[in-house]
């Protein structure tokens, strides 16, 4: 504290942070979150028993009465819990926001001449761990079970990636209700509103030839399904196809509306 | 003239639903001081800081710091203060390095110029033995010196510190002001805010006390200590019947009008001259006055308040004890 500060006057100032400073800033936030998620494990309860238990038991119940039995039920089955899986990994992504937020270092992050996206987007990009936990337990479930995937391993990670991108896009809807609400109860609460239709309407678990047609109808446009199929094609076949395209251009939309709000949010939120 | 100020605030208002808890403040801060804003809970010191600092949109008004607007121009502004908040704004599950080494990386620091920096502050703190602690075990004394130890990453050239000294120890506190004192030496401009006179009074070389949104005074602490008298006499009587009689008798004697706060017979004069005590004393015995409680006190926040705005500032209410823990540290 000897040296001399530099005048308030005499200083250059860019007025606007840089773009590579922004990646810089997101690279070292995702980095605090890992070293959050290292410090209390008890947050990654949700991606590590819940797939454990969801794909054993809903496998178990369902594989016999949809596919006749557990064996062929699997290739349809696995590639649908394992989005469901980490999907709802990424909904946890507003309430672990929201409680984030409510300690006094966010006020600090905000009196930093950092990039007003840094805080949200590394907190979620550190999230992408939790998806990749998830989704090994979840293939990993599947091969004690006797599912051997068709797209082999190139199809495993290949499918990893795809979900683990679409979830991380997913998140920013939910980063926009962490930021949005008051308390992380509430945020909770929304984000399994949202949830819940978001992956059950879906082909996840049944095919869809038995819905009514209106649920036909929802099924069919809603960006999980696109994922789902996605999925599939990439697990059991090792296959890219239309369905690939759709989700990831459905998460670039997802991203296009919902980072800048969440942001916005985040910015103006007292 | 714009340019000269570190902080240039006008007319800042700031609304929290029907409530105003910042009704056109105006504040003209040096660079190179410490500028005090001195006020009860609940005055609007903490939001007025928190507009100052970009962490709070402004409802009224504008601010600028070293001539930049605070909402046009927030980046660089953000580039020029360092904020240490009431409530420690630290990670919690970190250790203080791993704290500070995050908020050395956001500030542009890289590679071995992190753990260099990160050590200096540990060390210029008194917090290296505790480097790698988690923060659960910290005490309140070592959240304030990391938080503040975290504000000063950038050597920033203005820094709020918002009641930098409540909630500590004696000792800690005597430190905290030494820190500040360094922190102007340097050439920083300090902005604090305090619940405590005598803190203003030992630190600052401007103040604003501000009240219920409201700059009621400003000036050096010589100028407020003028208002206020060197200490206060506090009188409690045994009659209410007598109160307008012993105001008089004590306005006669002091030279100044005591207040009155007749439903708990309580009297309360300025003082210039403590060896007036006890020709107010004599008198009322004379005049058959019956007094039950006397105190001389050095004057508090509490007389300020009544001498300016005419009503208590009912801080006392909130922590009884702040007052005469301080009193005794600066006696």
């Amino acid at each position: 504290m000897t040296a001399v500060v530099t005048s308030g006057f005499d200083r250059t100032l860019p007025k606007h942070v840089p773009l590579r400073q922004t990646w810089r800033d997101t690279v070292i936030m995702a980095k605090r979150s890992l070293i959050k998620m290292r410090r209390t494990p008890e947050q990654l309860i949700d991606v590590t028993l819940q797939p454990i238990i969801f794909t054993v038991m809903f496998t178990y119940i369902f594989g016999g009465a949809i596919a006749g039995d557990v064996q062929s039920y699997l290739p349809l089955f696995i590639p649908g819990i394992l989005v469901q899986t980490v999907l709802t990994g990424a909904a946890a992504a507003g309430t672990n926001l929201r409680d984030d937020m409510d300690k006094g270092v966010f006020d600090r992050f905000k009196s930093l001449p950092i990039a007003r996206i840094a805080p949200l987007s590394g907190a979620l990009m550190g999230d992408l761990v939790r998806y990749l936990i998830a989704a090994t337990i979840t293939f990993v479930m599947a091969y004690i079970m006797g599912y051997h995937p068709g797209g082999g391993l190139f199809g495993v990670v290949a499918t990893t990636l795809l979900v683990m991108a679409c979830a991380w896009a997913l998140s920013w809807i939910f980063a926009l209700i962490g930021v949005s609400m008051k308390s992380s109860r509430g945020v909770q609460g929304i984000s399994f509103l949202i949830l819940f239709p978001l992956t059950f309407l879906s082909s996840a678990f049944v095919p869809t030839e038995t819905m009514p047609g209106w649920l036909q109808a929802f099924v069919k446009v809603n960006p999980v399904t696109h994922i789902i199929s996605a999925a599939r094609n990439l697990c059991n076949e090792g296959t890219f196809g239309t369905d690939g395209w759709y989700a990831l251009l459905g998460a670039a939309i997802v991203i296009a509306i919902f980072a800048p709000l969440a942001v916005r949010k985040y910015r103006t939120h007292t | 003239m714009t340019n000269e100020w570190a902080i240039e605030a006008h007319g800042l208002v700031k609304d929290f639903g029907e409530q105003r808890a910042v009704d056109h403040v105006d504040l003209q801060v040096a660079p190179g001081i410490v500028y005090g804003v001195l006020g009860p809970n609940g005055a609007g010191k903490t939001t007025t800081i928190r507009m100052l600092a970009t962490l709070l949109g402004l409802d009224g008004g504008e601010a600028k710091i070293f001539g930049h607007d605070v909402v046009k121009d927030a980046h660089r502004v953000r580039q020029l203060i360092g904020v240490t908040g009431q409530y420690a704004s630290v990670d919690e599950t970190l250790t203080a390095r791993e704290n500070l080494d995050i908020f050395c990386r956001l500030q542009g620091l890289t590679g071995k110029a992190v753990a260099a920096k990160s050590d200096e502050l540990l060390a210029s703190f008194g917090l290296t033995d505790a480097a790698n602690k988690p923060l659960q075990n910290f005490s309140g004394g070592m959240r304030r010196r990391l938080d503040l130890a975290a504000s000063l990453i950038s050597r920033p050239p203005l820094i709020f510190l918002d009641e930098p000294t409540t909630g500590l120890d004696p000792r800690t506190r005597s430190q905290m002001w030494d820190t500040i004192r360094e922190l102007v030496a340097a050439g920083s401009t300090v902005l604090l805010t305090t619940q405590y006179l005598d803190e203003a009074d030992q630190l600052a070389d401007r103040i604003a006390v501000i009240d219920t949104g409201r700059v009621v005074a400003e000036g050096t602490s010589d100028d407020l200590k003028a208002l206020v008298g060197t200490s206060a006499l506090q009188l409690t009587l045994e009659e209410t019947a007598d109160a307008a009689a012993a105001s008089d008798l004590v306005a006669r004697i002091t030279g100044t009008a005591p207040t009155l706060s007749p439903e708990s017979r309580r009297i309360n004069a300025p003082l210039n001259d403590t060896a007036v005590v006890t020709d107010v004393l004599v008198a009322l015995r004379d005049a058959g006055i019956e007094v039950t409680e006397m105190s001389l006190q050095k004057p508090s926040l509490d007389e300020v308040f009544l001498t300016i705005t005419g009503h208590s500032a009912d801080y006392n209410a909130a922590d009884p004890t702040n007052d005469t823990e301080f009193e005794e540290v600066s006696a």
